[in-house]
């Protein structure tokens, strides 16, 4: 976020609270540009010359890792029951120190029912069973051999949010713990569908039953349409082998669906006529209405935004421009438009979105604004292509019992102070 | 090369690639002794309970050993989502919010305790699912669990579900 001298009254406004037009980016940068005409372009001898401008820098190493100065971005860590169960381990992706769409593999959210394992991957292998014609088994040397497609997606659990969900006050805390649990990569590998026509699925062959090679052997159903329409078994995450936190060496994933199903560690897909009620899809991933009532074998996740930047956590550096900026997206094809409001809903704006927007993938939207310094509320609302939009808070906890903390989706609005502090805040 | 050449080739490419399934069809043949129990589930119907039984009275015993460090005393206090409500933690507790019994043998044999998944006999997952369903007042004291019991235990939240998929696919609630 940068401070500009620029004079407010010059500003071209597209809503409420400050928010900018598009162009004005443009054309702020057109400013910028003249006013470096102006700067002296002689050189300047008493100008200071840091010292690593005068020394031969480290040598080349075989894996690179971040800037030590940017040691503090790191993923936060929940362990709800502490040491008594470390195991049951979560972790958020920081999205208010990232920028872009892609999340850096070391920094992708984790939900561990069991912990990591450490797996041999000599020794682990893909088994497809069940109701096909040919039971099949398959190392990983053998999987390298097969063509292999290229997918951007999100992965969200569908606790993601949940200190909003059930929380009656806003918790203080930034967007790694409030919206950490959803992350982007570009994965590659096998589309299930050629591993199961290579097992021959039998007519009768309507659901698959995931499971892990971890301690709990986590299990899921999953239709059979969905594996077949754009179910990958995903080797490669951001170009290198999947790390262990996400299924090393290698993961189901369910564009669009919910975390829990996109098997970690995969070791077998089990072939069924129907779901065989696992114990996520019997409770923890069942969520409870208003009446009592339950839903069950709710898969895809709902259209979502939030802003990064600012974002909860954060001081603004005092009235002037700033980018607004935040990440969208939808388990249902792609987000169509991202407006925000800086008057806490009462005018909105809409953001750009940063192309390509991709199907099932975080989309990054901005718009300028120009902050005078009183205190308001900033917030975004995303509509993807089915036409489907963020529910205020309220009517999202209508809709649920008071316990319920999966596939929340509203909008999330950030107070700025004064001050400039930006803080979480229901509306 | 003559129409005729190209369209003989085209055929004879288009019949490789239909026998091997757009893959290299490099899959191994997998034996039914291969495959861990792990790897299929138990269903509703209790197809894949293994012999056994147990009883209340013994998965007590069990349970206060293996168990209830982590779940609590009796199943209800936790502090990690208790199985057996009504409790003030948890609002799914397992014993009476899951729609099918056979779900409990299944998960408790797969990946309890935390620490030590698959280290339980098939007779201590029995009286484990036993005890939890007894606290929950879901069968007495006195049913041993067994591959004929559990299936027919009738879960009191059974038939209290939507099933989303089956109402609208993937369209999200
Ligand atoms: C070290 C702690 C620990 C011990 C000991 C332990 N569990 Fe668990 N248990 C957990 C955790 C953590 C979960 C949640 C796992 C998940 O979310 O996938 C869990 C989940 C469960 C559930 C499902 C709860 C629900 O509502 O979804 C049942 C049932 C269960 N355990 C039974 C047992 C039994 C029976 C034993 C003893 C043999 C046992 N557990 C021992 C930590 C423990």
């Amino acid at each position: 976020m940068t401070r500009s001298t620029k004079d407010s009254a010059a500003l071209e406004y597209a809503a409420g609270g400050g928010l900018l037009s598009r162009r004005m980016l443009l054309a702020s940068a057109a400013a910028g540009g003249a006013a470096g005409l102006l700067q002296p372009s002689m050189a300047r001898a008493e100008a200071e010359i840091p010292e690593w401008t005068k020394a031969a820098g480290a040598r080349a190493r075989g894996y690179g890792a971040p800037a030590a100065a940017e040691s503090a971005v790191q993923r936060a860590i929940i362990e709800p029951w502490q040491d008594v169960a470390p195991a049951f381990s979560l972790s958020g992706t920081p999205h208010h120190k990232l920028r872009g769409t892609i999340t850096p593999s070391g920094l992708h959210y984790e939900v561990h029912h069991g912990g990591r394992p450490d797996i041999d991957p000599a020794r682990h292998r893909l088994m497809i069973h069940g109701l096909v014609e040919r039971p099949l088994q398959f190392d990983l040397d053998v999987l390298e051999r097969y063509p292999m497609v290229t997918a951007t997606h999100f992965l969200e659990c569908a606790g993601n949010s949940l200190f909003n969900a059930v929380m009656p006050e806003p918790m203080q805390a930034g967007c790694d713990m409030l919206h950490g649990l959803v992350s982007n990569t570009e994965w590659a590998g096998i589309p299930m569908r050629v591993l199961m026509e290579e097992a021959g699925v039998k007519p009768e062959g309507k659901w698959v039953v995931a499971a892990g090679a971890d301690g709990p052997s986590l299990a899921r159903s999953i239709p059979m349409e969905k594996i077949m329409s754009d179910g990958m078994l995903a080797l490669y995450q951001n170009g290198e082998r999947i790390r262990p936190e996400q299924g090393y060496p290698m993961r189901l994933l369910l564009p669009g669906f919910e975390g829990n199903m996109n098997i970690k560690w995969l070791t077998s897909l089990w072939v069924t006529e129907a779901p065989v009620h696992t114990k996520d899809e019997s409770g923890e991933y069942t969520e409870i209405l208003a009446d009592g009532s339950s839903l069950q074998f709710t898969f895809a996740m709902g259209v979502k935004s939030f802003i990064t930047h600012p974002s909860s956590t954060m001081t603004m550096s005092g009235p002037g421009f700033y980018e607004i900026s935040g990440l969208a997206w939808t388990g249902s094809g792609k987000v169509a438009k991202v407006e925000v409001s800086a008057d806490g809903g009462t005018s909105w704006a809409e953001g750009a979105l940063a192309g390509p927007v991709l199907p099932q993938a975080l989309t990054r939207f901005s718009l300028p604004w120009h902050w005078d310094g009183s205190p308001l509320v900033l917030m975004s609302r995303a509509w993807d292509e089915t036409g489907a939009v963020q529910p205020p808070r309220a009517d999202w906890k209508a809709r649920y019992h008071a316990s319920n903390f999966l596939h929340y989706n509203a909008i999330q609005p950030w107070q700025v102070t004064a001050e400039g502090a930006v803080q979480n805040v229901y509306l | 090369m003559s129409i005729f050449k190209c369209t003989a080739t085209a055929a004879l490419l288009l019949t490789a690639a239909a026998a091997r399934a757009e893959g290299p069809g490099l899959g191994q043949p997998l034996e039914a002794a291969d495959i861990p129990f792990y790897a299929t589930y138990v269903t509703p119907e209790g197809t894949g309970l293994p012999a056994g039984s147990g009883t209340a009275a013994q998965g007590a015993e069990i349970y206060a050993a293996k168990c209830a460090t982590c779940h609590g005393a009796t199943g209800s206090e936790g502090p990690v989502m208790p199985p057996v409500g009504p409790n003030d933690i948890w609002a799914k507790p397992a014993g009476s919010y899951w729609p099918y019994a056979t779900t409990l043998f299944d998960y408790i044999r797969r990946a309890m305790p935390l620490e030590a998944p698959k280290s339980l006999s098939d007779d201590e997952v029995y009286a484990l699912a036993a005890y939890i369903l007894e606290r929950n007042g879901v069968i007495d004291e006195q049913t041993a669990m067994t591959a004929e019991t559990l299936p027919a235990v009738k879960m009191p939240n059974h038939g209290n579900f939507l099933d989303v998929w089956t109402k609208q696919g993937a369209k999200p609630w």
